[in-house]
């Protein structure tokens, strides 16, 4: 089984937005909830470097061990995914989150949570792949019909990878020899306790 | 003679050329290969290990209206994981498994702290009924947001095994409501609870005394020290719950509505506080009621009934009845029963 990661070449990420517009769309994520977002550092300033951030489906994940109702799970992919059923929306996951992934739609009372929703990896939920239901609650299911997440596919350079771990940290390796640098796999070490040698 | 001259200048300047490009040739290879290292656009590009050294959390900006989302990392996230997964819930089972473990000793030792005057039959009213509705309803709150909150720590490891994870998401969500609602009540209660018994509860010398003797609790044969309306025990209770209960709010508030007040580290400290303090409360408020019930003979009755017997008045609050007799009539304590001096 392939691990699946998600990689973004800050030297690559020019903001342009599209993986998050590609995912709201192919997700029909409702308005408030970003699955994905892109964020700046030092802009407008020498060495600015924009990345593209979403859940990275850590090793052991820690929304995971928090989660007080088991809600959220580990594929054999190694993607994280969770049942919005069992969710009770306590927003611990978002304080254990690393990345800020975990999100949820303002209902009920109080600043009161509805069931947390996030990155999906494209791989929809515990329903049955493709259906109804699961489209409904997660999204597509792109990774069941064969296909990566659409926010890497769609990335206009090529800046954010996702696929099998090797492989994409392999991509990424021969373009830091071959351009002469890379300032790093943003959110490896924390994500998945390694980095990228470059 | 110009035209020479032009020829004669252009001869030159052909030759020059000619000249600097045979020089410049054999250096030119190691020019082009430098020339990466001169435009390295990662010279002074933002590393992920320098910030993470510097900040514990990288922030930078971002284009949706959600201010949290500019967070690009906060590593301390997995801290405050094994805050949640391992140290609250051993922090939560000492204090409370060693509570009733210290209880269940404490009454196998020293058993039920008797009435060694008996009963006198003549009672005296030791909280009026707004006294007892609001003792009551706040500790209705706090059993019920104790078992729904204690749920959130302990019932995946508990709970979940035994029922159906539907069911107990069911009543997981059940209990996060009547968690957030019964908190009005609850802050309400402990509120009123301040006011109405801010005047028994101050500090005063006979603390110490009290305390020294440890209440006259710990030897069968020890008479409990003199004391007002509220022992240097109870005084501790009361402000446990004044404090204890004001913190819960003050950081239930902040969990109930996110991200008012406070970033996401605010919030991640918020709920530390709001658990620690927690499983602290629910600990001694066991305590509280053990002393309250099957500790202490004649206890109960004080917050059930209303009223106290007169003798239980006046082996445990000698100087409390003292006040109240001299405040009905400016007379000795009835005469009905046993008139033994307080010690």
């Amino acid at each position: 089984m392939a691990r699946m990661k998600f990689l973004c070449d800050a030297d690559r990420c020019i903001e342009c937005n599209a993986c998050v517009t590609a995912c709201k769309n192919e997700h029909e994520v409702p308005w408030g909830i970003n699955r994905r977002r892109v964020v700046t550092l030092n802009d407008g300033q020498p060495g600015e470097r924009s990345v593209s951030m979403a859940c990275m489906h850590c090793t052991d994940a820690p929304c995971q061990a928090v989660c007080p109702t088991s809600a959220i799970f580990t594929t054999a992919d190694a993607v994280v995914l969770h049942s919005k059923d069992i969710c009770i929306g306590c927003g611990y996951c978002f304080y254990a989150c690393p990345f800020g992934a975990p999100q949820y739609p303002k209902v009920g009372n109080f600043g009161s949570r509805g069931k947390m929703d996030k990155c999906t990896y494209c791989a929809g939920g515990p329903e049955a792949d493709g259906s109804k239901e699961e489209y409904e609650k997660y999204g597509a299911n792109r990774l069941a019909e064969g296909k990566l997440p659409l926010c890497a596919e769609m990335c206009s350079t090529k800046s954010l990878l996702a696929g099998d771990g090797d492989i994409i940290a392999q991509i990424y390796k021969e373009r830091v020899v071959k351009r002469g640098y890379g300032s790093g796999a943003w959110g490896w070490k924390t994500a998945y306790r390694e980095t990228i040698a470059s | 003679m110009s035209t020479l001259l032009r020829t004669f200048r252009l001869w030159t300047a052909m030759l020059a050329l000619a000249g600097l490009a045979l020089v410049a040739t054999p250096a030119a290879p190691p020019s082009f290969a430098q020339q990466p290292s001169q435009v390295n656009p990662t010279a002074d590009a933002v590393k992920e290990d320098q910030l993470l050294n510097q900040l514990r959390i990288i922030n930078g900006r971002g284009t949706i209206p959600d201010v949290k989302s500019y967070n690009l990392e906060q590593p301390r996230g997995r801290d405050w994981r094994s805050f949640q997964e391992v140290t609250l819930p051993w922090i939560g089972a000492i204090a409370i498994l060693g509570m009733l473990a210290l209880l269940v000793l404490f009454y196998l030792m020293r058993g039920m702290v008797r009435l060694e005057s008996g009963r006198s039959g003549r009672t005296i009213v030791r909280f009026n009924a707004f006294e007892r509705f609001v003792h009551w309803m706040t500790a209705t709150c706090f059993i019920i947001l104790a078992i729904t909150g204690l749920n959130i720590t302990f019932g995946r490891k508990l709970l979940l095994p035994l029922m159906s994870p539907d069911a107990f998401t069911a009543w997981s969500q059940a209990g996060k409501y009547a968690h957030n609602f019964l908190s009005f009540p609850f802050t309400l209660g402990v509120v009123l609870i301040f006011l109405m018994w801010i005047g028994g509860n101050l500090p005063s010398g006979s603390d110490i005394e009290w305390l020294r003797k440890g209440g006259g609790l710990l030897r069968r044969s020890a008479h409990a020290p003199p004391a007002g309306r509220f022992n240097a025990g109870q005084k501790m209770i009361y402000w446990i719950v004044v404090l204890g209960g004001g913190a819960m709010a003050a950081t239930g508030y902040m969990l109930m509505f996110p991200f008012y007040l406070t970033d996401v580290a605010g919030m991640q400290n918020t709920a530390m506080v709001h658990g620690i303090v927690a499983v602290l409360f629910v600990a001694i408020m066991f305590a509280h009621a053990y002393i309250g019930t099957i500790g202490m003979e004649g206890a109960f009755e004080a917050m059930g009934t209303g009223t106290v017997d007169v003798n239980w008045a006046r082996e445990h609050h000698s100087k409390w009845l003292e006040d109240e007799a001299a405040k009905s009539r400016g007379a000795a304590p009835p005469s009905g029963a046993r008139a033994t001096p307080a010690e």
